[in-house]
């Protein structure tokens, strides 16, 4: 079990000093995976004031990290291609400060890049592996699929309708926040909850405005020391917590569908940030579906088992709203590229550092990021602070 | 399916799995037991999940099961399904203890034909010369 105590002394020691997007997001037919991973580097370095030529560690996920470093140029002295989902660009954060603080490297480069609209190469199955044999053959295949299917378990215990609401309220506060958001695919696109209810079915009981969006983006972020950090352009967002795992691979095999890894690794971040739910000031729950964002908050401990429903009822999450989800307009209508983890992260340290413009939030001060990748299966939460 | 989709993909069979699909392909549903505990395992490995570094043997499953969750697939995940939607996906617990996946057949793919916890049997679906899947229909 992880060491509480050593988890505790790590809170606070680092931070991240750089964060940013690739230069242009959404439907960019002339950029390679690689050319996003690059331009997101090179863009939260420069907002960070450091170079290329300062990284020493370098993590990534999707790619390997020999693919990542040659195309960057660098020679990394920690090197992490953990490739979970995702959530993998939310564990590199823990990743990082372990790295850091164990001494293998002092300044750490997260990137993500992927074509998820225009890549020009198709990933081929690797027919091996269980879910080839378990699942594809049966159609099995893809987020969408695997995460109706959780959907429809927690609605037969919680209630079909009262799920279907809350669904309704996340797509629609979601939207509010992207239409705030100039970076946002649906910046110019607002969404009504009959545009949610009418929207086609994918998979059921999943809409069209249920699932996220498929974008071509990058995104970076800097990692280093507090001390560090100090002269560094921006200062420092510090890391106070940071928890990882998973539980399964395929969605057949999830211990329990109404209930992710996240159900250890919020209270694990929150236990090491030395902090409580009511403390934080911003929600970044990665939303591949809405359906993730409301088990997410009830496994990250923000209300019990099946009481999702009733945090998010009455747009509390949107603009305005007392308990602020996803305010970059999130996967489902900022962006989201097929991992979006790493996302969360740079909305929440732009709110931390009120550079959020139109829909900064008044005293932001302390962020919880959640990522969660594969089929439900692995989770990554980090508890940021304002520098 | 249209003339025109690629194949369905089909499981690459790995040497714990080969009792498994060739199974299938006799209209039988096996699954590996525990010796010691009498636990089933789904799926095949190559070791005992109940008793590491104990005994596996195999078991011809009874075919009942229970309806644990399920989806309907309205847009084709991949192009060999675009003549199949829509289709019902689905995980059933078996009587032996164990969940998998499977789809269910023999049922107008609406979500009121479908009840999470009703009763389900196993039935095998050619889907060509080298491979067969378990599917199940209401009981």
């Amino acid at each position: 079990m992880p060491n509480l105590n050593r988890l505790r002394a790590l809170s606070g020691q680092s931070a991240i000093v750089g964060v940013a997007e690739s230069d242009q997001i959404g439907n960019v037919p002339d950029k390679s995976p690689l050319a996003h991973h690059a331009e997101a580097a090179i863009n939260a370095l420069d907002d960070a004031g450091l170079a290329l030529s300062d990284v020493d560690g370098l993590m990534t996920a999707g790619w390997s990290t020999l693919d990542v470093g040659e195309y960057l140029g660098i020679h990394p002295r920690f090197t992490d291609s953990t490739s979970v989902g995702g959530s993998s660009f939310v564990i590199h954060i823990a990743h990082a400060i372990a790295a850091i603080q164990a001494g293998y490297c002092e300044v750490a480069l997260i990137t993500h890049g992927q074509a998820g609209r225009n890549d020009r190469a198709r990933a081929g199955a690797n027919l091996g592996t269980p879910q080839s044999q378990y699942e594809t053959p049966y159609g099995i295949i893809g987020p969408p699929v695997s995460y109706s299917m959780a959907c429809r378990r927690y609605m037969h215990q919680y209630g079909e309708d009262r799920t279907r609401e809350a669904m309704a309220n996340i797509a629609v506060s979601t939207r509010k926040w992207a239409n705030m958001n100039e970076k946002a695919y649906f910046y110019d696109r607002p969404a009504t909850f009959d545009d949610y209810h009418e929207s086609r079915w994918i998979s059921w009981p999943f809409h069209l405005l249920d699932c996220c969006l498929v974008t071509d983006a990058g995104a970076a972020i800097v990692v280093t020391t507090a001390e560090r950090a100090k002269d560094c352009a921006k200062g420092g967002v510090g890391i106070l917590g940071a928890a990882e795992g998973h539980d399964h691979s395929m969605i057949s095999q999830m211990p329990d569908l109404t209930r992710a890894f996240g159900r250890n690794t919020g209270q694990q971040a929150l236990d090491m940030a030395g902090v409580s739910h009511s403390d934080l000031d911003l929600m970044m729950i990665y939303d591949s579906f809405t359906y993730t964002v409301l088990v997410s908050l009830e496994n990250l401990g923000f209300c019990g088992p099946g009481e999702g429903p009733d945090l998010v009822a009455n747009q509390r999450t949107a603009p305005g709203g007392d308990f602020p989800v996803n305010t970059s307009g999130g996967g489902l209508s900022y962006t989201h590229p097929g991992m979006y983890g790493i996302f969360t992260v740079v909305e929440a340290v732009r709110q931390l550092r009120g550079e959020a413009g139109e829909r900064q939030l008044d005293d932001c001060n302390l962020a919880i990021a959640h990522g969660t990748g594969g089929q439900l299966s692995s989770t990554g939460t980090v508890i940021l602070a304002a520098p | 399916m249209t003339t025109d989709a690629p194949a369905r993909p089909e499981p690459v069979s790995q040497p714990e799995s080969d009792r498994y699909w060739e199974g299938a392909k006799n209209g039988e549903l096996w699954l590996q037991r525990d010796t010691a505990t009498g636990e089933y395992q789904f799926y095949p490995r190559a070791f005992s999940l109940a008793t590491p570094g104990g005994e596996l043997e195999w078991v011809k499953a009874s075919g009942n099961a229970t309806l644990h969750t399920f989806g309907i697939v309205h847009v084709p995940p991949h192009p060999a399904f675009m003549g199949e939607v829509p289709y019902i996906t689905a995980i059933v617990e078996l009587a032996e203890g164990p969940k998998m996946a499977a789809n269910i057949v023999g049922v107008d793919p609406e979500p009121e034909n479908l009840s999470i916890g009703m009763a389900l049997k196993v039935v095998f679906t050619k889907i060509s010369d080298d491979c067969t899947l378990p599917n199940f229909t209401p009981a």
